[in-house]
């Protein structure tokens, strides 16, 4: 599994260039465009709504959560389906390694990625002063956990993908409505109440509370390891997918 | 062998490629309704969700909703248009080597950079409608003047199609996609398509405004909010110079790479 490992990060210190416009630069953007542009307009109309912190401070841990979702599932959807079709994967198969090391190896890579691009957008927002103190650092395993909770069903789902198109359309259907409606731009509560419990099923949201309240210093111990616990069980629950698919597709 | 004389290109040629396009995209309606996914959600999770945090926008009596829907209208027909001619014409040039295929028939270079083009252009207009026509029962339109929104939607069509397409003679592989995204993201999120110009400080304005997006959203927006008047025609000018600007560049690199 560690061989594995470190084959994506030998092939990652060579490419990562290629992805940081994606990774980071993309959420970073959105911070300033639309934390620091349009919080400018909220802030003016109505400071006490969210929860008494600026949009700006409100919005970046949601950012941090859903950033790690998308670069996970594009990671873990895209780049094991191309793994799998015709990459490391196919490579791979006559060595000793079991396909389920194969898919420990490549999460824990997507694992050490997300929390790479995380920890980066989390200094920013220490650098805008939106966190208050040290228990950000949760937020950042937070925003990692999110992540993997993410690439596990999603690298178990793309193994067996064969068109490339699929994963667009899982994207686009599946991935960007969450991150619009999981209370990243505006809270759950602003919904219609008979919305919300939809809303409090949806894994990115979970990620999202647990970043914010993390990072504003509001976490409580329950609320947090409910969050936990559903982002973990999707985590491993994907992983004993994979473990069958990734067997299935490699050795048929 | 006699040779007629024929212009170096005509539209009948043109168009040839654009009935082309328009067998393949039949086929699929899927692609354009795609194209309206995202910004319907942007527009709901933006301009409804966020919207309800903002109110109204400092010296415009509308709700936030009403004025981020023509700017996402504006980015949705740039976005369709830009689209087609940067990865559609990429694919085509390099991957499908569809032009191969076409330039030993009568068309020139130019005639297929015309047709590209001018589809797009189609497809661009198709959405905007779709998307105006969400706008209408979603009660965001405010204005009669809001069918203005289809000519303008016309003209950055034109614009973001032949900018889409000078932009791709440059590309060399897939990765260099990004340094569009580098360009086309931030372009989205800042050229007042969430907010006035007037939360930026006065020195960063000019940038904003050099902008081909803010233009294209102050083309659409300010006849959508019904405010009607001949500063209008600086965006009209803008767009037509960068569309015409982007088409002389796009033809003449075309042709070199294509007639080596």
């Amino acid at each position: 599994m560690l061989r594995v490992f470190r084959y994506w990060v030998t092939r990652y210190r060579r490419t990562w260039r290629g992805s940081i416009v994606i990774n980071v630069l993309n959420p970073l953007l959105f911070l300033i465009g639309i934390g620091a542009g349009l919080g400018a307009l909220v802030d003016d109309n109505a400071p006490a709504q969210i929860a008494g912190v600026s949009y700006a401070a409100f919005f970046a841990p949601g950012m941090l959560a859903a950033a790690a979702m998308q670069n996970a599932f594009l990671e873990g959807a895209a780049g094991v389906a191309r793994a799998a079709g015709f990459g490391a994967y196919r490579s791979a198969t006559p060595t000793p390694l079991r396909p389920e090391q194969l898919a420990a190896g490549h999460l824990l890579f997507i694992t050490f990625r997300v929390l790479i691009a995380s920890g980066a957008f989390i200094v920013v927002m220490a650098a805008f002063g939106l966190i208050r103190g040290w228990w950000a650092l949760g937020a950042l395993l937070g925003a990692t956990l999110t992540g993997v909770a993410f690439a596990a069903p999603a690298a178990a789902w793309a193994v067996g993908v064969r068109k490339l198109r699929q994963i667009d359309t899982v994207f686009r259907f599946v991935i960007m409505p969450l991150y619009m409606f999981s209370g990243t731009f505006f809270a759950v509560s602003q919904l219609p109440e008979w919305i919300r419990p939809v809303s409090y099923l949806l894994p990115l949201w979970h990620g999202v509370e647990l970043c914010r309240t993390l990072s504003l210093g509001t976490a409580t111990i329950s609320g947090s390891s409910v969050h936990i616990a559903y982002l973990l069980a999707l985590a491993i629950g994907g992983f004993l997918v994979a473990r069958v698919t990734y067997r299935r597709r490699l050795h048929p | 062998m006699t040779t007629v004389a024929v212009p170096a290109w005509t539209r009948r040629r043109a168009l040839a490629l654009v009935e082309r396009n328009v067998m393949i995209y039949r086929r699929s309606v899927t692609p354009l309704l795609n194209a309206l996914v995202e910004p319907i959600l942007y527009l709901l999770s933006i301009g409804v969700g966020v919207g309800m945090l903002v109110g109204t926008v400092p010296g415009v009596d509308v709700p936030y909703a009403a004025y981020v829907a023509p700017a996402i209208l504006a980015t949705t027909a740039m976005n369709t248009a830009f689209n087609q001619t940067s990865f559609g014409v990429f694919i085509r040039m390099r991957v499908e080597k569809t032009y191969e295929a076409i330039l030993p028939t009568p068309l020139s270079v130019t005639d297929i950079a015309v047709g590209e083009v001018t589809s797009a252009m189609i497809n661009a207009l198709l959405t905007s409608i779709g998307f105006l026509t969400l706008m209408a029962v979603g009660g965001l339109v405010t204005s009669a003047w809001v069918l203005l929104a289809l000519p303008a939607s016309v003209l950055i069509s034109y614009a973001f199609a032949a900018g889409g397409l000078a932009v791709t003679t440059y590309l060399r592989d897939f990765p260099d996609f990004q340094y569009i995204q580098l360009f086309m993201l931030p372009m989205y999120l800042f050229a007042t398509t969430f907010y006035p110009l007037s939360v930026y400080p006065e020195a960063v304005r000019p940038l904003i405004q050099a902008l081909p997006l803010y233009h294209s959203i102050e083309l659409v927006r300010e006849p959508t909010l019904g405010h009607l008047g001949w500063d209008l025609l600086i965006p009209v000018a803008y767009l037509l110079a960068f569309g015409s600007i982007a088409m002389y560049v796009a033809t003449r690199r075309m042709t070199r790479a294509m007639l080596r």
